[in-house]
């Protein structure tokens, strides 16, 4: 029995939010406005992207204290919370990425790079780089090419041309490398994973229900975070792990579960 | 550490790791390069008309932070924020004058949104004792006119940027000319007057000729700038900064060869012969 409780919440609240944010826009209701850059909540108090300012600082310039807490309530946030929930609860591309996997498996298409020949570690290089890159050029880098808020903009603001950014992400995923964009390269992922080290959301594995099925690591996204699985009872400790539950939905043994804790 | 990662470790030679080293650096210069050439090259297209209280150009593509809050408070819908196929800076806010353009609106709703500051309105407000925003100090550009696709530079009377003009009589006015080729009709040619331009773009918005003959353009593009050695002697304010120049001149200086090669005509003479 194929159970999709996590997938079909995740679901709902990246669409919800992407509702808000387009209501906000488009109908005048005030539960979110702007994006994912920067948000104003209820017209009281501004949530804004972690990376993204601290690109702008990068670039030399300094904004108002509102964008600045705003910056450091999301990062915290998240950071306390689940770390790269972000990822896989929040972040639109997501849906995209996770289809081009789903298409993968469908049709069985082998990706032209093998994910071992591809380093997982490359997304923290580009972090680096996008932080170095804004402080020469004197432009927030990696907003220039961000194809999360490309994406969500164009969605919000009805522009068919922004999809093309997605549709890369798309190919990319599909044909070059499996897991590409989210698992190799992502940025912004990368930033919560390095500060989710002690998320208080984690995956539990209990070995002894495990029957070592390995649908978990089938469907898991980051497979690297899954060392534990069939060794010995305890959380995922890598902060890689989206906490996406999707390991959880697919097992039947019920030798997974979400768990609160340090 | 797992047994196998051990072994790994115990392996990398310092040949190994510098071969690593040196192929990390390769990757990161690959990727800086390309990506930085990307960034660079959005970065100089300075053809954009920015909204009301925007930073300068280079300070306000730092400070944008792309939320689209001023797309949002827009009324008239005026601005977009631009997106990959635009080539502009992607996800700034910008307008284009002759589509639809700035309609001034007396409260400024687009800029006091703006989060991060790249809009601001200190400059815009009046300097009254209770400061009041002043729509009229805002710069979003310069109307420019090119004297060959404006009619009224033929002699057909129009004077459609003029009227339409939320500044009429100040931002464009009309300079009366006699035409000479029928000899009893008037020349009606509008002027820009850059003191009072706010580059809300309406003039481009209304012109009736087919590509519009008065087109608004950034600041930037749109002014010249003459250089601190020009001083206009006949204006008292400008002449203030001769005061404290100093003055003294290199007298010093052995100008006697100078002054004696241009004295001596010998060669000239000579040449004459």
């Amino acid at each position: 029995m194929k159970n999709n409780k996590y997938l079909i919440l995740r679901r709902i609240i990246q669409i919800g939010i992407l509702f808000l944010f387009f209501s906000g826009a488009n109908f005048g209701i005030n539960i979110l406005k702007g994006n994912l850059s920067t948000a104003i909540v209820l017209d009281k108090f501004h949530l804004s992207d972690p990376y993204a300012v601290l690109q702008m600082l990068f670039t030399g310039y300094i904004p108002t204290v509102e964008i600045i807490t705003g910056a450091v309530i999301i990062l915290v946030f998240y950071s306390l919370l689940g770390g790269r929930i972000f990822c896989s609860w929040v972040c639109p591309l997501n849906i995209i990425t996770d289809f081009a996997s789903y298409v993968r498996k469908k049709i069985g298409i082998k990706p032209a790079l093998k994910i071992k020949t591809v380093s997982r570690n490359i997304r923290y290089y580009v972090v680096i780089l996008g932080l170095l890159l804004s402080f020469i050029t004197g432009i927030a880098s990696f907003e220039l090419i961000n194809p999360i808020s490309i994406f969500f903009r164009g969605l919000i603001f009805g522009s068919i041309f922004s999809l093309s950014a997605v549709l890369i992400i798309f190919l990319f995923d599909l044909f070059i490398v499996e897991h590409g964009w989210c698992g190799h390269i992502c940025p912004v992922g990368a930033v919560y994973s390095v500060t989710g080290k002690f998320r208080l959301l984690n995956i539990y594995h209990t070995y002894e229900n495990c029957t070592l099925c390995m649908k978990c690591k089938r469907v898991c996204p980051e497979i690297q975070v899954l060392e534990i699985i069939g060794k010995e009872t305890g959380k995922i400790k890598s902060s890689e792990c989206t906490d996406c539950g999707r390991c959880i939905d697919v097992c039947d043994d019920n030798a997974l579960k979400f768990k609160l804790k340090m | 550490m797992s047994e196998e990662k051990k072994k790994a470790f115990q392996a990398t030679s310092r040949k190994d790791a510098i071969k690593t080293m040196f192929k990390g650096t390769g990757y990161l210069a690959f990727g800086g390069l390309v990506w930085g050439g990307y960034v660079d090259n959005k970065k100089k297209t300075e053809l954009v008309l920015r909204p009301p209280g925007a930073l300068k150009e280079d300070s306000f593509i730092k400070a944008c932070i792309k939320c689209g809050l001023c797309v949002e408070a827009c009324p008239y819908d005026t601005l977009k924020l631009a997106i990959p196929s635009d080539n502009k800076v992607v996800g700034t806010p910008y307008f284009i004058a002759r589509d639809i353009p700035c309609y001034m609106c007396t409260d400024i709703p687009c800029v006091p949104v703006c989060p991060t500051g790249a809009l601001e309105m200190t400059s815009l407000y009046t300097e009254d004792i209770i400061p009041k925003p002043d729509v009229n100090k805002i710069r979003m550009g310069l109307a420019v006119i090119n004297k060959e696709s404006c009619i009224a530079f033929w002699g057909i009377q129009c004077d459609a940027c003029y009227r339409a003009c939320p500044l009429l009589n100040e931002a464009i006015t009309i300079e009366y000319d006699k035409n000479e080729r029928t000899g009893k009709h008037a020349f009606l040619k509008p002027v820009v007057n850059a003191d009072a331009c706010t580059g809300c773009g309406i003039c481009e918005h209304v012109c009736v000729t087919e590509t519009p003959a008065i087109k608004v353009l950034p600041l930037a593009i749109a002014t010249g700038k003459v250089g601190s050695h020009y001083i206009k002697g006949w204006d008292p304010e400008d002449e203030k900064r001769l005061k404290n120049v100093n003055s003294d001149v290199d007298n010093d200086k052995d100008n006697s060869g100078a002054i004696d090669y241009l004295n001596n005509s010998d060669d000239l003479l000579e040449d004459e012969e």
